[in-house]
């Protein structure tokens, strides 16, 4: 596939993994954002094509796994009434709550569907109301700011379009402020970052440059092949060796500066930041996003009458995902790893999500 | 999550929120939301996630990220 495929070259990758070590005089830590880049990472095995002086943290960029109990449980009573339909993207599914999951749900009766796209969910809805049905269509909402402006503008076309069957349980999240959460950590350990190039295509780069001078740790936006990772990886290395701490943009073919201005101006239109729980992380201020007033309509937990329930702290205690999370422990380091916990038996999300850490890790064999 | 995969414009219909184009990926050809890529064209090949185009990839960019190694 073009614009994938020439990313993938081996010899390539590793003419970059002896660039690496050509210029990495000691011991560094780096931490990738996002859940794609971890598993781009454990996939090609690129952690074990680079010098072992680097250290490869993974982030809690994966929006499933970060996503509290009690949103799951609100989901999953909401998609068990009678008249309602949940649309869900398929990670979501078998990441578990506080004692089940939406496809349990699913196989008891409720109407738990998988979308590809939020505005199928708009689609699914504008046939139910030419149909007459008093069906109510919800949308499970979670994801970071590549996700969050397709919600967006899901909730504009509704609203054009005059639907009052459909709304949101809105779980998104915002990158900033949890990268701000890690680094406010007096024991963190991440010398620099991978930021994630797909929430950079949609929301620009300029809020880093304030983290990176504050925190003094450089910022690459990264791509997802293991050509833009290793790439990456260049020169988050060289700017540590040289004691810079700059915002640089490796992913330039998709993304610019400011971000694409429609889809951030669609978002500010639609969504303002709230204080959000993280599993894992605890609550981070203005690190969610809600519905503004002029689309409170659109709200499930207002239409369903569901308070945002403070986080219950209901995890498996065999289970360490939040240390996975916050960068602090890896997969393999769980007692519980390909024992009591597979992709089959979850205890946490982390072994779920297609962008969990855990998942990679048992995927891929790293053992 | 933020998983978006490039493909090529093969067609655009619409406007405003419902600009829609065919997109082709690897000949997989898909309906893809164009709302926020009004300077899209055909045969642009465009970023897309969860059915909507987040960017127009730029193949001068593209092509330096393959050449910067012999730059080093």
């Amino acid at each position: 596939m073009k614009y994938i495929d020439e990313y993938r070259d081996r010899q390539l990758a590793h003419e970059y993994a002896s660039a690496i070590a050509a210029i990495t005089t000691r011991p560094w830590t780096l931490m990738e954002i996002c859940g794609g880049q971890t598993h781009s990472i454990v996939k090609h095995g690129l952690d074990r094509l680079i010098p072992s002086e680097i250290t490869l943290i993974h982030g809690p960029g994966c929006p499933v796994c970060v996503t509290p109990i009690s949103l799951i449980d609100q989901a999953i009573a909401i998609a068990s009434q009678s008249n309602v339909t949940l649309c869900s993207f398929g990670d979501m599914l078998r990441v578990p709550g506080s004692s089940s999951d939406l496809l349990s749900a699913k196989a008891s009766g409720a109407d738990v569907r998988m979308v590809y796209s939020p505005l199928d969910a708009v689609k699914i809805a504008q046939q139910l109301t030419q149909q007459n049905s008093d069906r109510q269509i919800v949308f499970f909402a979670v994801g970071f700011e590549t996700t969050a402006p397709i919600t967006a503008l899901a909730i504009a076309q509704a609203h054009q379009l005059g639907l009052d069957n459909f709304s949101i349980l809105c779980a998104h999240v915002l990158v900033p402020p949890a990268m701000e959460a890690i680094l406010s950590n007096p024991d963190h350990t991440m010398q620099g970052f991978l930021a994630a190039g797909h929430v950079c295509t949609v929301m620009g780069y300029g809020e880093y440059e304030a983290i990176a001078q504050q925190y003094q740790v450089p910022i690459i936006v990264t791509g997802f092949e293991p050509i833009d990772i290793l790439q990456g990886i260049y020169l988050c290395i060289k700017q540590l060796e040289s004691g810079k701490a700059e915002v640089e943009n490796q992913y330039a073919r998709s993304v610019k500066k400011e971000g694409n201005q429609q889809a951030i101006a669609m978002m500010q239109e639609v969504f303002e930041a709230t204080n959000r729980q993280w599993r894992g992380l605890a609550e981070i201020p203005k690190s969610g996003l809600k519905l503004k007033d002029k689309y409170a309509a659109f709200d499930a937990q207002k239409r369903f009458n569901y308070e945002d329930n403070a986080l219950e702290i209901c995890e498996s205690p065999l289970c360490i995902s939040g240390l996975i999370l916050q960068g602090t422990s890896k997969p393999h380091q769980c007692p519980s790893f390909g024992k009591a916990c597979t992709p089959e038996h979850p205890l946490g999300a982390p072994m779920v999500s297609s962008e969990g850490a855990c998942a990679a890790y048992y995927q891929h064999a790293v053992i | 999550m933020c998983l978006a995969v490039p493909g090529k414009i093969l067609s655009i219909q619409g406007e405003d929120l419902m600009r829609v184009g065919k997109v082709s990926f690897s000949g997989v050809v898909k309906e893809v939301n164009l709302a926020y890529l009004p300077e899209a064209e055909i045969g642009d090949y465009a970023i897309i996630h969860a059915g909507v185009a987040i960017s127009i990839v730029d193949p001068a960019e593209a092509a330096q990220t393959l050449l910067d190694l012999q730059q080093i």
